[in-house]
């Protein structure tokens, strides 16, 4: 008998230790083996980010001018103020409370001398001119002047000059300076300069529009809706093409000075946007190429009409022709000016009132502009055709020039009462009016880059199956790391860098969350890698489960046998 | 090759269309373009078309401010240019495969299935990614599978391919040079190729490029060439010249009922009705070169125009679609050849070739090419180009180069071998084919076991493997022909004429079809499965001996003992 139990012990050790092998060495090597590759993420950083709590901080100087404060309050200007106001922007309320804190540091100072000879040019356009040439400020930054009531700058029931560049003339009036403190004065102060930086710099409602893919619109928001609808998406570059549609070359011979035209208008406007985004600039003439909707006749006009809501179906046939951008993958403006051919001259636009458009042109949100251009003028009675016709570029780029600054964001806004903004110079666009796009943009991208990096690390945090290399770790930590730093630029004013750092990130988001090696173990099924399993690991389990069984049962018999003898 | 020289050939005869006059207002525009078509019936019965379409553009891409304002030019193909530095782009998209010893030469030669070369500029630094980002945008531009050419399919070649237009550049790092035999050609690829053309498919020649009928041929072909050209003869301006072809066989025998007549109808199911209205030129070439025995045209016209095409000189109908007289009282031009009789002997091509994969089994076989010189009295030399996939081994100490039964060691070898699943074989040879011989040049090879998934739908297909490419200056027929005085007075004809006494010629061979040992695919997982199997087996046995207890046990008494006990028992006697 003691041979028995010998051997069935040894049986038992063997089992025993063919189960710990297999636990020990086996199931590590199998899931070394079979295991995916992912590179370590800055999973908490990214999470931190996704509250997207953004500062915005502008600098303003307030400059007071001779005769705004008496000399002894003059040695009582305070040095700083921080003005600190917390707007929250309703987002999705389970996950975002977004927190923006505008926060204005003010360095009071009394006018140099040459300042105030500036302040005593004649006009207040050549005022703000001279106040540039005194002192270049930096981007993103605002001097306001606080200039006596009795200066002759601005007309009479103006109160706020706002010039070309970086500066503001705000007029104090009589009632406010007499007989106060300077800190009643400067409390009087603060609501006016406040408006100020809402028109030049950046307001609740622009904020809110560059933030729209994270925030839910409260109804009654339709106007901010349109315009954030209307405006391009921020990207390091757009491709501008301009294209000329000829649908008739038999009977017209169209000649535009598209290069002349570029250089002398568009031009200015794009080295002004320069910072913003790189634009390139193209031209093409497609022929033959017809609009997807026959105009109507109109007899009591003689002539034809696209009506606002045909307008719709115009783009899609020249779309096809105009052809994909072959050199990058920015988004396309594109700007099409169509010649109506001789069977449909003239061709004019109706608004839904039923009204001539006066600019015979419209645009198509996020897509480009239109214009009709008629050539019927040309058509003697006796004209030999085809006809040769002259574009007026100056009458075409003025349609243009306006739809390019509606589809990159740059809005005419309508400024509070009392206020006066000098009408933009040649460039087209007013420093502070780039400093608004400068504003949104840089916390659109922020957005953006944050909502990318995130869904990103949502998306590997669900499916196990993805690999994450190294390269692709490497460009969220550095989209991480840009994020940052955008966020800690805009904390402290300075914008420039803040877009730069925030198109850094775009880019490496981007690229991150686009990279094909993600997909490639995507599609590996669990049931096929079960088949492949099963037929090793049965046969190999059972006997093992079985003779662990059967262990465990002889032990707790053997127990309760050793019981049973105690008792 | 043709317009140019027929385009000489009819100036001098006076037959130019009419510029139309400019006012001097408008500057001269910088870019021409011109279209034409030329239909040569062939000796067989079909009928071939080949339209050209040709931009140039007075501009240089390369400029440091870029090009981007286009009118004829298409702007894709700008942007292609300036972004990728491209000295010179071929492209072609064929399907069928020419038969060289029945329709003689085509004017413009392309490999079944997609053929790209491209010379780049020597600015360019890094030029494997450029060409690999070039295919990329080109795919996207044709609809193609271009995308699908990589450094396993990309060649060198160091002397089969020199550029087309001016500048003599050597330095052949510089150029790419790839085919995809197995790509398929289609109204998708040719819907991209018209948009190209700035009359698109509205007007003009190109009306008659309707996919249905198009691709209803025996042989279609369409291409793209970019290349700078001069300008005048002294070269001292430059443009950039953008050359759409399309070329076609119609197989006249399926489609005509066995009446032997032809019009434009017939064949494209359109007629021509005007010119495309920006084409300075646009003119509608026959080859009536075997008139009047063969077959009569109608309407008739009175332009001829002599070239010497190929080394053939060749008389054409010229029909001039900018004049208003071509289109008759009708207003539309349907071009009509019927056919008298069909006799005639077509001048045999002086050189053909024809390739074929030898050998049986799925583990060696020896691909045969051989090379035609057709030329009674004079041998010249071709110049041979083999791009062989790295999955069919080559031996390259089994190659030999035969003609005449003798030897024939070619002058120049250029031999790139494979890397496995990086880059393919690259064979280059200078041969002198000597006259009136077959030139049969053999090479034997190993069938490599390709990984599972490197396999495509549908591998037991096969494989393909490209065109071999033969370039050679052969010499003309028309220097061939030193008897003739017909046209020419005595004292011109003594030595051959110096220009026509060669000219250059590319010739592809039939694309192989090799097939590989192919896996069954299910066979990973039966492999698994067995051996886990079999593991499981072994390793069941091992752990039964390992972990069971053995006893002796007492041995059974047998069947018949225990019967003799049963009895035991009832006769109540003790038991064995």
């Amino acid at each position: 008998m003691a041979i028995t139990e010998v051997e069935r012990r040894r049986g038992q050790l063997a089992a025993l230790s063919i189960a710990a092998v297999v636990i020990i060495v086996g199931v590590p090597l199998w899931w070394r083996t079979t295991e995916t590759y992912r590179a370590w993420l800055p999973v908490s950083q990214i999470k931190d980010l996704a509250k997207l709590q953004l500062h915005l901080s502008a600098d303003v100087e307030v400059v007071f001018a001779r005769g705004t404060v008496t000399p002894e309050q003059q040695k009582k200007v305070p040095l700083t103020q921080t003005q600190d106001e917390e707007h929250a922007v309703d987002g999705d309320l389970l996950v975002q409370f977004i927190i923006l804190r505008l926060q204005n540091m003010k360095p009071y100072r009394t006018a140099t001398i040459m300042e105030e000879d500036a302040l005593k040019k004649p006009t207040a356009a050549e005022a703000d001119l001279s106040l540039h040439m005194l002192s270049e400020s930096p981007c993103g930054s605002l001097v306001v002047y606080v200039i006596p009531e009795s200066s002759s700058l601005l007309p009479e029931d103006v109160n706020v000059y706002i010039g070309q560049r970086r500066t503001a003339l705000v007029r104090i009036s009589a009632q406010m300076r007499v007989g106060k403190t300077l800190e009643q004065l400067l409390a009087q102060l603060e609501p006016r300069i406040k408006q100020v930086l809402q028109v030049m710099s950046f307001s609740h409602t622009d904020i809110t529009v560059a933030l729209s893919d994270r925030v839910r619109f409260r109804p009654g928001n339709k106007e901010s809706i349109a315009d954030s609808m209307r405006a391009f998406k921020s990207s390091p570059g757009y491709e501008i093409t301009f294209s000329l549609l000829n649908p008739d070359p038999k009977s017209h011979q169209l000649h535009w000075d598209i290069e002349g035209a570029v250089q002398t208008y568009i031009q200015p406007l794009l080295t002004k946007l320069s910072p913003l985004a790189n634009f390139s600039i193209d031209s093409q003439t497609l022929y033959y190429t017809m609009l997807g909707v026959t105009p109507r006749f109109d007899s009591s006009l003689e002539a034809y009409t696209l009506n606002a809501d045909s307008l719709a179906h115009v783009i899609n046939p020249v779309e096809a022709r105009l052809g994909s951008n072959a050199a990058s993958s920015n988004p396309v403006l594109n700007f099409l000016l169509y010649v109506p051919d001789i069977r449909h001259s003239p061709l004019y636009i109706h608004d839904h009132r039923k009204q001539e458009v006066p600019s015979n042109a419209f645009h198509s949100p996020r897509w480009g502009g239109i214009m009709v251009y008629n050539v019927n003028g040309f058509y003697g009675s006796e004209t030999e055709f085809p006809v040769h016709v002259n574009i007026n570029m100056a009458k075409v780029m003025g349609v243009f020039l306006a739809q390019l600054r509606l589809l990159l964001g740059v809005q005419s806004l309508s400024p509070p009462p009392g206020f006066l903004v000098a009408p933009c110079g040649s460039t087209g666009l007013a420093d502070w009016e780039l400093d608004r796009l400068m504003w949104s943009r840089s916390v659109e991208n922020i957005a953006t880059a944050t909502t990318t990096i995130t869904s990103l690390a949502q998306l590997l945090d669900q499916i196990g199956n993805i690999v994450i290399n190294d390269n692709i770790a490497q460009q969220v930590s550095s989209a991480v790391t840009s994020l940052q730093l955008a966020m800690a630029e805009l904390e402290v004013g300075n914008l420039g860098f803040a877009l730069q750092y925030s198109k850094e990130a775009i880019l490496a988001s981007e690229k991150a969350f686009f990279d094909p090696s993600l997909l490639h173990l995507l599609y590996f099924p669990d049931d096929q890698k079960f088949a492949i399993y099963i037929p090793l690991f049965l046969p190999m389990c059972v006997p093992i489960l079985l003779s662990m069984l059967k262990i465990v049962s002889e032990v707790r018999q053997r127990r309760r046998e050793k019981q049973a003898k105690k008792e | 090759i043709l317009s140019a020289t027929v385009d000489a050939a009819a100036d001098t005869q006076g037959t130019s269309a009419p510029e139309t006059v400019v006012p001097s207002s408008v500057p001269q525009p910088k870019d021409d373009f011109q279209e034409e078509l030329v239909i040569r019936p062939l000796h067989s019965g079909d009928i071939y078309a080949s339209f050209q379409f040709r931009t140039l553009w007075d501009t240089d891409f390369m400029r440091e401010n870029k090009v981007s304002h286009y009118r004829l030019f298409p702007k894709s193909l700008g942007q292609v240019i300036s972004k990728f530095s491209v000295r010179e782009l071929h492209i072609s998209f064929t399907q069928g495969y020419w038969r060289t010893m029945q329709w003689g030469q085509p004017f413009i030669p392309s490999p079944p299935g997609a053929e790209l070369w491209v010379w780049f500029q020597d600015s360019v630094t890094d030029v494997d990614a450029t060409w690999k980002e070039l295919t990329n945008v080109l795919s996207g531009i044709f609809c193609a599978s271009l995308n699908f050419i990589d450094s396993t399919n990309t060649v060198q070649p160091s002397a089969s391919f020199k550029p087309l237009g001016i500048g003599n550049v050597t330095d052949h790092s510089f150029l790419r040079y790839a085919t995809l035999p197995r790509e398929i050609v289609c109204t998708e690829n040719l819907t991209p190729w018209k948009k190209l053309l700035p009359c698109g498919s509205k007007a003009g020649l190109a009306v008659l490029l309707k996919s249905e009928k198009l691709f209803h041929s025996s042989f279609h072909s369409q291409a793209v060439h970019i290349r700078s050209v001069c300008q005048d003869w002294q070269c001292k301006t430059t443009s950039w010249e953008l050359r759409q072809t399309v070329n076609s066989v119609f197989d006249l025998h399926n489609s005509g009922q066995a009446k032997r007549e032809w019009s434009l109808f017939k064949m494209f199911s359109r007629t021509l009705t005007e010119a495309c209205p920006l084409a300075s030129s646009s003119k509608l070439y026959i080859d009536i070169t075997d008139n009047p025995q063969q077959f009569e045209l109608s309407p008739a016209t009175s332009l001829l125009s002599q070239a010497v095409v190929l080394g053939d000189r060749r008389t054409f109908s010229v029909y001039d679609l900018t004049q208003e007289t071509t289109f008759g009282s009708v207003r539309s031009l349907n071009l009509l050849i019927r056919w008298k009789s069909n006799e005639g002997e077509m001048l045999r091509p002086l050189l053909h070739a024809e390739r074929y994969v030898a050998g049986y089994g799925l583990q060696t076989g020896e691909i045969h090419t051989l090379m035609y010189n057709n030329h009674p009295y004079r041998s010249f030399p071709v110049l041979l180009l083999d791009s062989v996939p790295w999955y069919l081994r080559l031996y390259i100490h089994t190659l030999s180069v035969t003609s005449k039964g003798k030897d024939n060691k070619p002058s120049y070898i250029h031999y790139e071998p494979s890397k496995d699943r990086v880059k393919p074989h690259l064979l280059e040879m200078l041969i002198q084919l000597p006259p009136n011989s077959v030139t049969e040049v053999t090479v034997q090879f190993e069938r490599a076991l390709l990984k599972w998934t490197e396999y495509p739908p549908d591998p037991n297909h096969g494989f393909y493997v490209g065109s071999s490419v033969i370039s050679s200056l052969v010499p003309s027929t028309v220097a061939m022909d030193t008897n003739s005085t017909r046209e020419r007075p005595l004292f011109s004809s003594f030595f051959p004429c110096k220009e026509e006494s060669s000219y250059f010629v590319r010739i592809y061979t039939e694309p192989l079809l090799v097939n590989l040992p192919t896996p069954d695919f299910s066979m990973p997982y039966n492999v698994i499965c067995l051996t886990c199997t079999v593991v499981a087996v072994g390793y069941g046995s091992l752990y039964n001996l390992l972990t069971r207890s053995f006893q002796i046990e007492e041995p059974n008494p047998g069947l018949a003992k225990r019967i003799a006990n049963v009895i035991r028992k009832m006769r109540g006697v003790p038991p064995l």
